[in-house]
């Protein structure tokens, strides 16, 4: 008993965190960031190599990010530990109360959910914004609007920037704020380091855009040497900043992993979780162990930059092949932590919606463990014309395409848990549907990709870039959006506008196909990705994809319209359980209290038992203790 | 409750059926790039027209699905009803595994006997060439493969004939019905050489000389084009004026080519280059 105290206990006893001279806050956080800025350049300027003063920015962005974290009040828990100074219990909540509270080190898992959830947003604002400017510059072929190393610098921060995105904006929002509540705990297995990756995403962010500043990158997200060599300091943002996020994603699957192990609720078996616990399961697991890799390659291409070694440099004997293969082999399981939550959320609100339980729940983990798997297996089908040995292409083609089979099953699922139900079409719902439509193209496009003779004429051409916009903005983005509109209210305490909902569903499915189908044809009448110009001949076609993704920003506009209105200007509480669901968030009341569960509740059935003529409750929420 | 299942099911089924064979039969209709001009791009023509044929069964039938269960399976108005519940069924879960197994199988089958045919099908006998030779039999299919050396940099590609003592070429020039042997390299980062009417991709790097095959078959032109980010030029690192011509004319254009000895800023010759070393402080 005493061990399910501890591992269940109350947040408030870990929330103890002032023992600093200086009181640790944002504005603390902000003022040592820009002075751990100021040395880490000193240093880096005075005792660093001649380098093109790459090793003073490097040491600038990461003294700041670390000072950034120490003022937040990281460092106050292992100081007092370190030094026996003592730890203060406090009585109610975190230190800081209102709004001030969500702008502030908290270690509670609904306040990062919070949290991550407008940084997510602001970032794609951010990220939508490139976006734009690329299409505006794709206009015209004739490189006016925009020069070409402008181009490439927008190209970059969008990548890299939509990257970020999408690396962390389902686990981090929704994964932190709900799985805790559908596993049945109040805290996370580790609150302090599901703290530490939202706060290192910030930083992470702010390095990102500090990059024009320094002249930018050419790189785009992937990053490939030798043409990172040619850049300036605009590329250390690159380092830094992804390898935050780097680190930001281990730290939290290492979390997520042993809260879904450990701290599941009595009666919260493995057959009974939640299938969006299982996508960020697997998720955990690629960032886990994934995300390691990212980090370690960037230290090296720090290193190469800094330090005059020559990991990448071919004219030193390092290898660009190394850099492709390290990247990749973090790089292809990355997007499926891309994609493996939006799995989730699309199989965990399909049920609710559809008024029928999961079909075939464990098909769909092992579909969710299959993919999984199977991402450590693919990664050279991105160097398939790279000069790699031919020997191995057979091996990734057929890996590649072998993860057809639990994707498929993934719409097997979808289809089953359909067949003769009673689906509403309220609005997660209708972008759980236009996911599965456009991850339908996506994935059938990847199809064509995976295979070596047809990639010789698709790899690097508009095709692919068509491919993973329909799998990252089609699939994962919609699946953003549909849990957005899902969980507001529980997140929130407000509804959002349903007839809002619905038109913005319609317009950005529609400009959505519109902008990027005529892509996969740009793509096979020979246009490479990420060039500033094109054959006059596809001139039409560039400005009609550039008229419909404005649109596409606009709906999304619309979206954040909705979302600002309904969240602050509209005073209705929103109902506690406003879709009817079966799942245990919805049975507790909204607002949601402070302490998740008075007492650690028991689950009695799964999630999704609908139909049962003789329907259970789902989950005891004030069991009887325990017989001393 | 048999009845409705079955049904839906079949009126599903005749549904998809019909959709996907007039899919098929238009997407037979379909020429897919990148054309005819050599034996890759052949290939791989009727590869994507292969998977064309292959997805449209697929794509019509999850729209299909979608498309029906959202009229057919509908909640009614005002109500709150639950649907029945069915947990999964084995059989049909084996099935349809199964199914995208063969498919996958099939696919992967496919795509790798074209990769065998097209590692083996060039008669690739570099090693009996003569170094500097200018016999008719240079470039044929029947002779030896015609070797050229792709040397990219930023931001054009310049084209060296290992066969006729390493005249280089601004443009790429090969005679028709002859096995070509492409040695692509870089002087400084990535590139990628694409020709696309050829069915040609293959990355230049720095240090490496990335060997690729192609065999002509029909005389034309070509585009090649950068398809790897290589820094602020990228996308004008193209040329739309490479051609396939009758031996004749090759021979006639390299003879000129000797004759006329450009000077173009590449290294001298050697398998590979590697980049000057990087200058601190610059």
């Amino acid at each position: 008993m005493a061990t399910a105290t501890l591992g269940n206990g109350d947040p408030t006893l870990q929330a103890s965190e002032r023992q600093m001279v200086l009181p640790t806050n944002l504005l603390t956080g902000i003022i040592l960031a820009a002075l751990g800025y100021y040395v880490g350049v000193q240093i880096g300027n005075g005792f660093g190599f001649n380098d093109g003063l790459n090793t003073g920015v490097l040491l600038g962005y990461t003294f700041g990010s670390v000072m950034f974290l120490v003022g937040l009040g990281f460092a106050n828990y292992p100081l007092a530990r370190l030094f026996g100074w003592p730890i203060a219990p406090q009585s109610s909540g975190d230190e800081y109360r209102g709004a001030w509270r969500y702008l502030n080190l908290s270690l509670d898992h609904k306040v990062i959910g919070v949290q991550y959830l407008v940084a997510m947003l602001m970032a794609m604002f951010f990220g939508g914004v490139g976006a734009m400017l690329i299409r505006t510059s794709l206009l015209s072929p004739d490189q006016l609007v925009v020069p070409p190393d402008k181009y490439l610098v927008l190209v970059s921060m969008h990548s890299v920037m939509m990257v970020f995105v999408a690396s962390a904006a389902i686990v981090g929002p929704f994964g932190n704020f709900f799985v805790p509540y559908m596993i049945g705990t109040n805290r996370m297995a580790f609150p302090r380091l599901e703290a530490l990756s939202f706060w290192l995403v910030p930083p992470a962010i702010v390095i990102l855009l500090a990059a024009p500043l320094f002249g930018g990158f050419p790189t785009g997200w992937t990053g490939y040497t030798p043409l990172s060599e040619q850049a300036g300091q605009g590329f250390d943002s690159y380092i830094v900043g992804f390898a935050l996020i780097g680190i930001a994603l281990c730290v939290s699957g290492v979390n997520m992993l042993t809260t879904i192990i450990s701290l599941r609720a009595p009666g919260m078996t493995w057959t009974r979780l939640p299938i969006f616990v299982w996508g960020v399961f697997s998720a955990s697991i690629l960032g886990t162990f994934a995300a390691p890799i990212l980090a370690s390659a960037l230290i090296m291409q720090g290193f190469d930059r800094s330090m005059n070694t020559s990991f990448f440099i071919s004219s030193n004997g390092g290898s660009p092949y190394l850099w492709e293969n390290l990247f990749w082999f973090f790089g292809h399981p990355e997007v499926y932590i891309f994609i493996l939550p939006a799995f989730g959320i699309v199989l965990e609100l399909i049920p609710h919606f559809a008024r029928k339980p999961l079909w075939g729940y464990r098909t769909a983990v092992v579909g969710l463990l299959g993919v999984t798997l199977l991402s450590w297996f693919v990664w050279q089908h991105h160097l398939f014309v790279s000069g790699i040995a031919p020997a191995l292409r057979p091996f990734y083609m057929f890996s590649t395409e072998m993860i057809s089979i639990p994707t498929g099953i993934v719409f097997l699922v979808a289809f089953g848990t359909l067949w003769r139900a009673k689906l509403s079409l309220t609005v997660p719902m209708l972008f759980c549907l236009g996911f599965l439509f456009n991850f339908l193209i996506g994935g059938l496009s990847g199809v064509f990709l995976s295979d070596v003779p047809s990639d010789v004429t698709l790899h690097g051409s508009y095709f692919s870039m068509a491919h993973f916009h329909f799998t990252i903005v089609g699939g994962e983005i919609f699946a953003i959006i549909a849990a957005i509109y899902y969980w507001f209210p529980k997140m929130t305490g407000r509804m959002l506008n349903t007839r809002l909902g619905k038109i913005h569903f319609w317009w950005m499915m529609i400009a959505f196909n519109l902008a990027f189908m005529p892509l996969f044809a740009a793509g096979i009448l020979d246009m490479p990705r990420r060039v500033s110009t094109y054959a006059p001949s596809l001139q039409a076609l560039n400005q009609w994809v550039s008229f419909w993704a404005y649109l596409l920003f606009a709906s999304m506009l619309l979206f954040a319209v909705n979302v600002i209105w309904s969240w602050f200007f509209n005073a209705k509480l929103a109902p506690a359980d406003p879709w009817h669901a079966r799942s245990i968030e919805w049975l507790l009341p909204t607002p949601l209290p402070r302490r998740n569960f008075e007492r650690i509740p028991t689950f009695t059935s799964g999630p999704y038992d609908y139909g049962n003529p003789s329907p259970r409750p789902a989950v005891d929420l004030s069991p009887e203790p325990a017989p001393a | 409750m048999i009845r409705p299942n079955r049904t839906h099911a079949l009126r599903l089924l005749v549904a998809w059926a019909v959709l996907s064979v007039i899919g098929v039969v238009i997407g037979l209709q379909l020429s897919l790039p990148p054309g005819s001009q050599s034996q890759q791009s052949i290939e791989q023509s009727w590869l994507l027209k292969l998977m064309t044929l292959i997805s449209t069964p697929v794509f019509v039938g999850v729209v299909l699905y979608i498309l029906y269960a959202v009229f057919a399976f509908r909640q009614r108005r005002g109500v709150l009803e639950d649907g029945p519940p069915s947990y999964g069924n084995i059989r049909i879960q084996v099935a349809w595994v199964a199914i995208t197994a063969v498919v996958v199988f099939i696919l992967a089958g496919v795509g790798i006997s074209e990769l065998d045919a097209a590692a083996t099908g060039t008669n690739f006998t570099s090693s009996n060439a003569p170094a500097l030779a200018t016999s008719g039999s240079v470039g044929t299919t029947e002779g030896h493969a015609l070797q050229v050396q792709v040397i990219a940099q930023q931001w054009s590609f310049t084209y060296r004939y290992a066969d006729y003592s390493g005249v280089e070429s601004l443009h790429l020039v090969l005679p028709v019905n002859a096995n070509v042997v492409l040695h692509v390299t870089s002087t400084d980062i990535l590139h990628s050489f694409w020709a696309y009417q050829l069915g040609v991709k293959a990355d230049a790097n720095p240090g490496v000389d990335n060997v690729t095959y192609v065999t002509t078959l029909q005389t034309g032109s070509f585009t090649v084009r950068c398809a790897e980010l290589c820094g602020i030029w990228h996308g004008n690192m193209s040329d739309t004026n490479g051609a396939v011509v009758s031996q004749a004319d090759f021979a006639t254009w390299i003879a000129q080519l000797q004759k006329d000895n450009l000077s173009i800023p590449v290294p001298s010759y050697a398998p590979y280059y590697f980049p000057s070393p990087r200058v601190k402080g610059t």
